[in-house]
């Protein structure tokens, strides 16, 4: 652990690790860029980094300890067989051109250098205090998490959205490539206009649209009553039932499809939109009362009681009190409701057979053929995630409150 | 002299409030009951009872009538058969009306009656694939054949009967649930379920975690990161697993590619079609898809921590993973354990995305898609039934846990 303390030894590591992060990070940027090969050799990437990190710490000390020495030696020696193997931190081919070379390297370069500046700033040649030590290492942690996570997020959309770009020759002659060929113009939309106008999908996403926006107005009809009730009149069974909504949110939803598919063959409602509609506010009802309840809770009963003093009724101060001082909740769990019915997959899957009739969740699914091109079928999925993704960003603060107040408060 | 005792039971204005709330709960009682409650009953009757997919539609007589011949021969024809090669339909009716100008000209068959232009034949019994065919002899007044052929078209025949249903009738049976434990599937079935929710629960608050830390802090960019470690959960489950499917393909897919070319590999790697290898992958997706959502709650848990805590910890030279250890661990730990049975059962009741990202194959069914597996894919709805009852034993289970974990956690 003393040793692992030692400034040298830290930062050597830390570089390492960071400069192995990097040059994987460059090689999949540049290859999904550019569609070149590019590998990253892991090797010599962490001799480089574990070099950059002791210099930025040895320019620190002024005594040359032996400690400090030993791993250099070694790093160089390191670095330089890989040089020898193999690229520094990046290997291309023939194909990758000199000029992606060096915008590799100069991208390695400067993705190490920087951030290792950061997280070796405080760090000592020689011991280090724990508090240095461990904040160095969180850094570290933090600058790779930022990486990681953005990665893992990132990537799949990039290549949703990038693929519906392509055409077919293009995926399967190198499924690395991404890069847009701008010359072909507005051609380059091709699955798109093909999607919309051959199948069907501007009538499917006028469908869920309705179906999502209906969902919002009954479960908002339903639940705000709902939620009132359980939150301000004092009746028996009050405490079971605020407590016994959320175990509907606790029955899985196939459980319940099964039943419902019966059902509805026997009813006829298969195939129907009002089939959906009939399903899909029962399954946000109950997370939309426990959202508002919580949030009719914190009005302060005072207010109420004034408009009761007044004259009005029960139904008017709910409409003239309550729900205008509740406009953000409000506007928190529609558009959970929203997300919820827009996304949802299961039961359009089940009761939906009708091409004429299919939710744009449906109609994705029905892209899922061998018959379909991909392209197609990223396409689908961006048609169906741009709308919600949309909705989201510009309102991320309710969304927010909405997800949090869904289930866990404070 | 009168004695003043506090009034006994519920008061008027009481009994009042208490209707009035009834009254706003009452439209969410209902449909609550009729959409969960009601299927729930559903679902415990059919796991008992012998129902294929094909029961679902009822046996019943199927017409179809025609204008046949010309001249002297001109005859209208209904042909009526049993719909089901199974089950018998009994007292079947056929109605028709006879078009205008078209008018019998000969003897009805036997079974048949006819009121004005009211065609009406009564049969008691199909057997199981039963045909039939009927003729009736007619004469054309003041009417073409085209024209009476248009007005059949508008007003084609009916047939009606009665079949057994096999939903409502009182055979019972257990083969169902026989079916369900029978053999090896089902243990191995039940271990896949387990690896899934445990391990896909545990990863997904051990990542959220992890972002959460990250983002606890204020810089630029934190809303636009936030927003960003938030879209796994927002999108729609059928765009991001295709996306997966399509990234992660053993022919053309990207990652496969990168790690060729990388020399990672030698051959390309079947992530969703391989044995062990599945199950992982379907889990990696659970965890990459639901981290956010407890990325969200523990971090708005931190926020809410004080932050003089830390600084005082800091004054008695707390190391960063001290202070993480010894003071936000402790805080977070009732948000965590909430959030752990909350996704618990959530993982447990999933069944979207591994049914979208490889239907259940290469030792990836869990409880969930063996409900559709059998009800769909073996068209056995009655087993498909009992592996659902089964599913809802292990929730009842989990529900008790829940609510006397609620009881101590006051935060909820």
């Amino acid at each position: 652990m003393n040793l692992l303390r030692k400034g040298g030894v830290t930062a050597w590591i830390i570089g390492a690790l960071w400069a192995v992060t990097m040059s994987i990070c460059v090689a999949i940027v540049i290859s999904f860029s550019t569609g070149r090969p590019l590998a990253p050799t892991l090797l010599s990437a962490a001799a480089l980094g574990g070099l950059a990190g002791l210099a930025l710490v040895a320019r620190k000390g002024e005594g040359l300890a032996l400690g400090r020495w030993l791993p250099v030696g070694g790093a160089f020696l390191v670095a330089i067989a890989a040089h020898i193997w193999d690229g520094p931190a990046m290997r291309g081919t023939a194909e990758t051109g000199a000029l992606w070379m060096a915008v590799a390297w100069a991208g390695f370069a400067a993705t190490v250098a920087g951030p290792l500046l950061v997280m070796l700033k405080e760090l000592q040649p020689g011991p280090n205090s724990r508090h240095d030590f461990e904040a160095a290492v969180i850094r570290f942690l933090t600058g790779f998490g930022y990486v990681f996570f953005t990665a893992i997020v990132a990537i799949p959309f990039y290549v949703m959205v990038m693929t519906s770009l392509k055409s077919q020759q293009a995926l399967l002659a190198n499924p690395l490539d991404f890069s847009i060929d701008l010359s072909r113009g507005t051609d380059l939309f091709r699955s798109y206009v093909e999607l919309f106008r051959d199948f069907n999908f501007g009538r499917y996403m006028a469908i869920s649209a309705f179906v999502s926006v209906a969902t919002v107005a009954i479960t908002i009809l339903f639940s705000v009553p709902g939620a009132y009730a359980v939150s301000r009149l004092r009746f028996s069974g009050q405490a079971v039932m605020s407590r016994s909504i959320l175990l509907i949110y606790m029955v899985p939803m196939i459980v319940l499809a099964l039943p419902i598919y019966i059902g509805f063959s026997m009813l006829g409602l298969r195939n129907s939109v009002f089939g959906l509609l009939l399903i899909y506010p029962v399954t946000t009802i109950p997370v939309a009362l426990y959202m508002l309840q919580g949030y009719f809770r914190g009005i302060p009963a005072e207010i109420e009681e004034a408009g009761l003093m007044d004259g009005l009724s029960r139904l008017k101060v709910i409409w003239k009190i309550t729900l205008p001082l509740s406009l953000p909740a409000l506007a928190s769990v529609s558009l959970y409701v929203f997300m919820i019915a827009w996304n949802e997959f299961l039961l359009a899957f089940m009761l939906l057979d009708d091409p004429s009739k299919f939710t744009l969740t449906r109609g994705v699914a029905m892209l899922n053929s061998s018959e379909i091109p991909r392209q197609h079928l990223m396409a689908g999925a961006v048609i169906a995630t741009v709308p919600i993704m949309v909705l989201f960003l510009g309102l991320e603060r309710f969304m927010t409150r909405g997800l949090t107040a869904g289930s866990v408060k404070g | 002299m009168t004695s003043t005792t506090p009034p006994v039971g519920a008061g008027p204005l009481q009994r009042r409030e208490a209707r009035l709330a009834w009254g706003l709960l009452s439209p969410t009682l209902i449909s609550v009951a009729l959409v969960v409650i009601l299927p729930l009953l559903a679902i415990f009757w059919i796991s008992v009872k012998p129902v294929e997919l094909a029961d679902l539609r009822a046996p019943a007589p199927v017409v179809r009538d025609a204008l046949r011949g010309s001249g002297d021969d001109l005859r209208l024809e209904y042909r009526l058969r049993n719909s089901s090669q199974e089950q018998e339909v009994r007292n079947v009716v056929l109605t028709a009306t006879l078009p205008d100008g078209v008018l019998p000209a000969g003897d009805l068959p036997d079974a048949c009656t006819l009121e004005a232009d009211r065609l009406t034949c009564r049969f008691d019994l199909f057997e199981p694939g039963h045909r039939d065919r009927l003729a009736l002899p007619v004469t054309l007044d003041g009417t073409s054949a085209d024209a009476a052929k248009d007005a059949l078209r508008a007003a084609p025949a009916t047939a009606t009967g009665e079949s057994d249903n096999v939903l409502t009738d009182t055979t019972f049976t257990l083969d169902n649930f026989r079916k369900v434990f029978d053999g090896g599937e089902f243990w191995s079935v039940l271990w896949v379920t387990l690896f899934y929710t445990v391990f896909g629960t545990i990863g997904a608050l051990l990542f959220g975690m992890f972002a959460a830390l990250l983002l606890n802090k204020s810089f630029r960019g934190q809303g636009v990161l936030r927003g960003l470690y938030l879209f796994p959960y927002v999108a729609p489950v059928i765009a991001v697993a295709f996306t997966w499917v399509t990234l992660f393909d053993p022919f053309s897919g990207s990652i496969n590619a990168l790690l060729l070319q990388m020399g990672a590999t030698e051959a390309s790697i079947n992530f969703f079609g391989e044995k062990p290898l599945a199950l992982i992958m379907v889990t990696v997706f659970e965890i990459w898809r639901y981290f956010p959502l407890s990325f969200l709650f523990i971090l708005a848990r931190m926020q809410s921590i004080d932050t003089d805590m830390y600084e005082a910890a800091d004054m008695d030279g707390a190391s960063p993973f001290q202070q993480f250890w010894y003071l936000s661990l402790p805080q977070l730990l009732g948000i965590l354990s909430v959030l752990f049975l909350l996704r618990f059962i959530w993982t447990f009741n999933k069944f979207d995305d591994i049914f979208l990202l490889t239907g259940g194959n290469a030792g990836t069914r869990t409880l969930t898609v063996n409900v559709y597996e059998q009800a769909f894919a073996l068209s056995n709805i009655g087993a498909g039934a009992a592996v659902a009852v089964v599913i809802f034993a292990c929730l009842i289970l989990f529900a008790v846990l829940f609510f006397r974990f609620l009881s101590r956690e006051e935060g909820l």
